[in-house]
């Protein structure tokens, strides 16, 4: 939006003042002149970034996966990298985007768990806190316009009470009883949704593991930026597991049989 | 032609604080009552977020505010909202008229004239003379009490429908009638239900779940008739004269 009046009304830029109805060859600048400007230098881009996340509500609690590659570009650059991460007793959150900006995350989550912890109050932070401190901070990121530039979800159980919800870069905030980030909402979001939309009080956890094995094989399929190796975070009313790294069977043999794509003579 | 001055620096792409969510919310004010609307479906692009994420939200027991546009600053303008009348309620013992909430969010939108809150209002509830009122806002903070308003994603398909409807505009009364100035509770209902089935048919955004609230004035005889609807909840926080309730209905989540 353009703020200032003398503007308003005026064709965009000179390119398309096809009537030259605007007096002057370039439009004014009426801002204050910043002689640190190209000193201060914001995240504007995510450099190594992790790609989706899918998490779902099943009978006893959460479920979240999230594959093991942090990516520089195009290049698989990292491929051990958690992107599951248990803050306190009840919640995980997992992260894509950036992941630098979401261990930096990581380390005030943590920071603030010990805070909790050091108070002994009685009191715990559960998921609902957490989303809701998270929520916060990215706003105000973003409201600096020196956004956190991360996709999280964040799941759990307290006091009985299964929590799913997600928060972003831009501070948008929802619950559903299926998530899924990045390639992820596009490609497993359907399939999670409907698996799970009007079952998430009889779906058992295999089921629950199973649906979401298979999302994962599918985005590995699609995913250009996605890796066959990925861990599983379960959250019940038992606490908080995040599994060894799990290796996805896949089958390539169908490539041969494609054509029309390709440089293949026939 | 490009200048020399976009030149000497490399492209980059900047980064965008805001986005649209989607979804539309509609209010119409009857003499002694409010309906304010919103379809629950949140959005981004083609895809559903969510199919259950309120936009409409009992700030009082006679006001109801809606908000549309984009979620993050949307839920972040009610919470501000909702701690100003809260401090009120600890500075002055009672709640505040809704004029004045009216006036308060034009001034809270326009304090961000620079750095606006990307999200459309609408104030619904019970003035302090009893009759039912409408505000809609625009992001920076212009108001105006009206009739009836519709906003957001299908605003342009819903407003029509309810100025035909609300106003009669286009409509001739019969010899010797004329159009009523207000309609009953029953018939406003009506009429807000066929627009979300409406919008939802013909709005990609618009669609999931629909949240009708009901601000009635003291002493309102349409009370009974609410008590007994089917799937009408009652929200009225303190027992204040006014009542609020709320009534969900489903809409297509395609």
């Amino acid at each position: 939006m353009d703020h200032f009046p003398t503007n308003w009304g005026r064709p965009r830029n000179d390119l398309s003042d096809a009537y030259g109805t605007f007096p002057l060859a370039q439009r004014p600048y009426n801002g204050g002149k910043d002689m640190f400007a190209e000193g201060v230098k914001h995240t504007q881009q995510p450099i190594v970034t992790g790609t989706s996340v899918l998490a779902i509500k099943y009978k006893d609690g959460i479920m979240m996966a999230a594959d093991n590659l942090a990516s520089y570009g195009s290049l698989a650059r990292f491929k051990s990298i958690q992107r599951l991460h248990p803050v306190g007793k009840y919640t995980v959150i997992g992260a894509g985007g950036d992941m630098s900006d979401f261990q930096y995350i990581q380390s005030i989550l943590d920071d603030t768990i010990i805070e909790e912890f050091a108070a002994s109050d009685g009191h715990t932070l559960g998921p609902v806190e957490i989303h809701e401190y998270l929520s916060q901070i990215m706003y105000a990121r973003r409201s600096k316009i020196d956004p956190l530039w991360n996709s999280l979800i964040v799941g759990g159980v307290k006091d009985g009470k299964r929590f799913l919800a997600y928060v972003d870069l831009l501070g948008t905030t929802y619950s559903a009883s299926t998530i899924a980030t990045g390639y992820g909402a596009f490609i497993a979001q359907p399939l999670l949704r409907k698996a799970v939309e009007g079952n998430e009080n009889t779906l058992t956890e295999d089921a629950a593991m199973a649906i979401l094995e298979e999302s994962m094989r599918v985005l590995y399929y699609r995913d250009a930026r996605s890796l066959d190796k990925y861990q599983l975070a379960k959250i019940t009313a038992d606490g908080i597991t995040v599994s060894e790294s799990r290796h996805l069977q896949t089958s390539w043999s169908f490539a041969e049989g494609i054509r029309g794509y390709g440089a293949q003579t026939q | 032609m490009p200048d020399m001055n976009s030149l000497a620096h490399p492209q980059q792409h900047q980064f965008n604080p805001y986005t649209e969510n989607g979804g539309t919310i509609l209010a119409i004010a009857g003499e002694d009552f409010t309906v304010i609307a919103g379809d629950t479906r949140q959005s981004e692009g083609y895809s559903i977020q969510t199919r259950y994420a309120p936009k409409v939200f009992r700030l009082t027991d006679k006001a109801v505010l809606a908000v549309n546009g984009f979620a993050a600053d949307g839920n972040m303008f009610v919470k501000k909202v909702r701690q100003r009348l809260e401090w009120y309620r600890h500075a002055h013992a009672k709640d505040m008229p809704l004029r004045a909430i009216a006036r308060l969010i034009q001034t809270m939108l326009y304090a961000r004239r620079f750095f606006p809150f990307y999200v459309y209002n609408i104030l619904g509830g019970i003035e302090e003379d009893g009759s039912g009122a409408v505000y809609s806002f625009d992001p920076v903070g212009s108001y105006e009490r009206e009739a009836c308003r519709a906003a957001g994603a299908a605003q342009s398909l819903v407003q029509p429908f309810l100025d035909n409807q609300i106003y009669f505009k286009n409509q001739t009364p019969a010899q010797d009638t004329s159009h009523p100035v207000h309609l009953p509770l029953h018939s406003v209902l009506a009429l807000v239900i066929d627009s979300f089935t409406g919008a939802t048919e013909r709005h990609i955004e618009v669609g999931d779940g629909l949240e009708m609230y009901v601000v009635l004035a003291r002493g309102n005889p349409a009370l009974q008739s609410l008590q007994d609807l089917p799937g009408a909840e009652e929200v009225t926080g303190t027992q204040a004269e006014e009542r609020v309730f709320v009534i969900r209905r489903d809409l297509k989540k395609d």
